[in-house]
């Protein structure tokens, strides 16, 4: 903290935080619009459905990226067994898949007309769907693997995080005062990830609520489907931002009730490094049953789809091969990259002021700049759009004043209006990656190089800055992938002329033709490939 | 600051990039651009007029509000007649008179102001199983007769295509006896609704179900891709309610955008969309019935054979779109 904090810092704060929940504002002021009674309609009938599968799609995902990521982490991070290295890495592949590809080539595999279906009734000789069970996969249950599957690794890598730099003294006396090791994990080192595993499940659930491709996909009516019909189908803006209103409370609650059920802890540790004569030997057996678990959860999510999208693409090669893929894979990268470096810049300023503000009302910024995390994308491009079209109006307006010819529509008709909404959406993963790093960046350091006459700038660059580059670069590549694959936003605010992969990708798989596409879907998930191994050899070179 | 500096250059370098050029036209479609290119491509190159397409399954009407008189479009492009009605409804389109289109496009498939002009048709047939069922005299009434319990497939009844047709049913019988209709044909269902209509056809060959809805297109495009042939050989393809009013149709569209920069030209493709060389494209390459009287479908789509389609006018569709919507939520169709 420093007690004389030029106010200019926080003035900083507010301004870049209320340009991000702008979009937010106006949702909430179309929410107060009268909605011609769409939305006691939908109460009456099908809302009461629609939140209890969000809610449970919410609490199961979260619940079942929680249980595939801590034990990948926990043994990846402490333990040493063989393939411990490969798997370290690999299990972050899945982030590069999207959701919905993920959902489309299961169920391809798992329906009723799918091969394996096909070949149960064929070696059992069932006729009909009546002379057998099989779960099906198009249900909230399926939805939820398929997101827990897809979304784990952001829990594993902040989890990896925390686990690797736990001070290893604190282990050791654990140990000493007579836990066992998994006594020592329990009651040490899990309590201790907790704020990571937090931020983990947080961005987990967001993520999870904003997901509209693979819901509507498996048929799961949820309050985001139900958004988009209330706006496209009963064509009633009001009444949709209504239910994105509700959809936000439901994550901001629970986000809400995890910090409060942590309120009473502090955490800092000063940094150590895990050597590699300090993981827990596993036995052959336990090393049997960490293979056959992170072996299994790698195939399942990674493995299994890419190599199925492989064989699309190789089989319908002729049909898709197209010469501007270059350029579509150009757009996903410029894209994705100016909004990872936005991202970051942003998080490490509200950051910083929150942490070295005396005023506790400076926490607000980083708070109300993660909020847009939640929106799903069709909301977030109408709320970028009503306040983006205004300026839009406003600048063509001045230039009439002065005669001169207006520019048309430049922030609305250009990137501009992408890259904001990417960052509005994404910054919540950059503030929650350099939070994380910060919790681990001990107060005392702040006092010391302010003693020795530090001013704020130089306390944020020189001390700071080092400090956090990692998590700092973790978060930004995670923006990144995330830029790559979002779609919703992409599809509505797209200059006129943009295409890039996600939404070439979407439009075979909105005509259930993923064959077609399969070999942009592959560019997708393979330029997420490159940050990720890029991400993890930053952390092996600190480790 | 290095680092705002770089990100200020490259979000400057970008806003050049997408500056428009100014004879360009824009079509903002909310049919695949995969569909559309080909014919847009030959307009191209017959004119020499460049066309940019943007496509979005949702909210383009709700785009060309926001944009207002600052909005690019020329053209917009629909797969459903609900979406060329709420183009006209929240006045975002332009009258267009000229004789070309008046005589490529018979008068039912037209605004009687010129506010839209319908490209093709496509009929919402009754796939039936061929092994199990064969070809049947069915009726869209039929499909709630408790007799198929547990035999019906359907995608969601929120889709643009079923909305339509259940808003017929309403135009036709009114709004309770099609509420009954629903609950029956819901609880007819083999399995809740989902995927699209060439899932439902899929479903039919794996023996999920012996009926199931989908326009004719679907089946069509099944029968010439050699994957999935043989999965569209396991059905029969009937037109419904062929002994009283006839098949239920809906029609892609088009309609100039109220605040077109570029209307002449834009005037220009919507003619030659309407025309023999575009009109004769959409029904080889998609397979659907175009508007223009004398071309004729494909040839696989000929061999299905005539059929009588509805009369009701379809403006009525619309009029009845959003009481379809709530009924579907009322009888939870889709849970």
């Amino acid at each position: 903290m420093i007690l004389g904090l030029a106010r200019s810092w926080s003035l900083a704060g507010y301004t870049v935080a209320a340009l991000l929940v702008l979009p937010l504002f106006a949702l909430i002021l179309q929410a107060l619009q009268p909605d011609e009674a769409i939305f006691s309609h939908l109460l009456a009938t099908v809302l009461p459905t629609y939140i209890r599968n969000s809610l449970l799609l919410i609490l199961g995902v979260s619940l079942g990226a929680l249980l595939l990521a801590i034990p990948c982490a926990w043994l990846t991070a402490r333990c040493e067994f063989v393939g411990r290295r490969y798997l370290q890495w690999a299990l972050l592949l899945p982030l590069a898949m999207p959701g919905y590809i993920v959902a489309y080539v299961y169920t391809d595999l798992l329906d009723y007309a799918g091969p394996v279906q096909r070949s149960l009734r064929l070696i059992f000789g069932w006729s009909s769907p009546q002379d057998y069970f099989f779960p099906d996969i198009r249900t909230l249950g399926g939805a939820i693997c398929m997101l827990s599957l897809v979304l784990f690794p952001y829990i594993y890598l902040l989890a990896r995080t925390a686990f690797m730099e736990q001070s290893l003294s604190l282990a050791h006396a654990s140990r000493i005062m007579g836990c066992s090791p998994w006594q020592s994990f329990w009651r040490l080192s899990l309590p201790m990830a907790r704020p990571a595993l937090a931020v983990g499940v947080a961005l987990v659930a967001m993520e999870t609520a904003a997901d509209f491709a693979t819901v509507s996909y498996f048929a799961v009516p949820t309050l985001t489907t139900a958004v988009y019909d209330t706006w496209l189908g009963y064509g009633n803006l009001a009444a949709a931002a209504k239910l994105s209103a509700i959809i936000l409370l439901v994550v901001f609650s629970l986000i809400g009730f995890e910090r409060f059920a942590r309120r009473k802890q502090q955490l800092f540790q000063k940094q150590s490094r895990i050597q590699a004569t300090d993981l827990y030997p596993l036995t052959t057996v336990q090393t049997a049953v960490a293979l056959g678990f992170c072996g299994t959860l790698l195939f399942v999510a990674f493995v299994l789809p890419f190599s199925i999208l492989l064989s699309y693409a190789i089989s319908y090669f002729e049909q898709s091969w197209d010469g501007r893929f270059w350029q579509l894979s150009i757009n996903s990268l410029s894209l994705a990259l100016i909004t990872s470096l936005i991202c970051c810049l942003i998080a490490l300023l509200l950051m910083f002021v929150r942490r070295s503000s005396p005023r506790p009302s400076d926490a607000l910024p980083s708070r109300l700049a993660s909020t847009g995390y939640a929106l799903p994308g069709t909301v977030l491009a109408i709320g970028v759009l009503v306040p983006l079209t205004m300026l839009d109006f406003a600048i063509n307006d001045l230039a009439d004043v002065f005669g001169i010819k207006g520019p048309g529509l430049i922030l609305t008709g250009s990137v501009v209006a992408l890259i904001f909404a990417f960052c509005v959406r994404f910054v919540a993963i950059a503030i929650g990656s350099v939070e994380n790093s910060y919790k681990r960046i001990s107060p005392s350091l702040d006092m010391v190089s302010l003693t020795m006459g530090q001013s704020p700038r130089q306390l944020l660059w020189r001390v700071h800055f080092p400090l956090l580059a990692k998590g700092l670069f973790a978060g930004a590549l995670l923006v990144f992938i995330e830029g790559m694959k979002e779609l919703p936003a992409a599809l509505l605010l797209r200059p006129i002329g943009f295409e890039n992969l996600a939404t070439y990708v979407f439009q075979f798989v909105s005509d259930e033709k993923l064959e077609h596409g399969a070999l942009a879907a592959i560019v997708i998930v393979l330029v997420g490939l490159v940050p990720l191994i890029y991400l993890n050899r930053s952390l092996e070179q600190h480790s | 600051m290095k680092w705002v500096t770089c990100a200020a250059v490259v979000g400057l370098m970008s806003i050049g990039h997408s500056a428009n050029a100014e004879d360009k036209l824009t079509v903002y479609s909310y049919r695949q651009a995969f569909l559309v290119e080909p014919i847009i491509q030959r307009f191209t190159d017959e004119t020499g007029i460049g066309v940019d397409v943007v496509f979005a399954k949702d909210g383009i009407a709700e785009r060309i509000a926001r944009e207002g008189r600052l909005s690019p479009a020329d053209l917009v492009l629909t797969s459903d007649f609900s979406r060329l009605v709420e183009l006209v409804d929240k006045e975002l389109t332009s009258p267009v008179n000229s004789t070309l289109l008046e005589n490529n496009i018979p008068v039912q498939y037209r605004d009687p102001d010129g506010q839209w002009y319908a490209l093709t048709m496509r009929v919402r047939n009754l796939y039936t199983a061929k092994e199990r069922l064969g070809p049947q005299q069915m009726t869209y009434e039929e499909l709630a007769d408790p007799k198929y319990k547990g035999k019906i497939c359907t995608r969601s009844g929120k889709h643009p295509y079923n909305i339509a047709l259940v808003a017929s049913m309403i135009a036709h019988h009114g709004e309770a006896e099609a509420k009954t209709w629903l609950q029956g044909v819901k609880a007819n269902l083999a399995r809740k609704p989902q995927g699209n209509d060439r899932g439902q056809i899929a479903a039919v060959k794996e023996g999920v179900c012996d009926i199931a809805l989908g326009n004719s297109y679907y089946y069509g495009n099944m029968l010439k891709d050699p994957e999935q042939k043989v999965i569209a050989e396991a059905v029969t393809i009937n037109f419904p309610n062929q002994a009283d009013r006839g098949a239920h149709v809906n029609v892609s569209g088009m309609a100039l955008a109220r605040y077109s920069p570029n209307k002449a030209n834009a005037i220009k493709l919507m003619e030659f969309l309407s025309a023999d060389v575009a009109q004769k494209a959409y029904a080889d390459i998609n397979m659907e019935y175009p508007v223009k009287v004398d071309v004729a479908p494909s040839p696989l789509v000929a061999s299905w054979g005539q059929f009588k389609s509805d009369q009701l006018p379809i403006f009525k569709l619309a009029e009845y779109h959003q009481a379809a919507i709530k009924l579907l939520d009322e009888v939870q169709f889709d849970l």
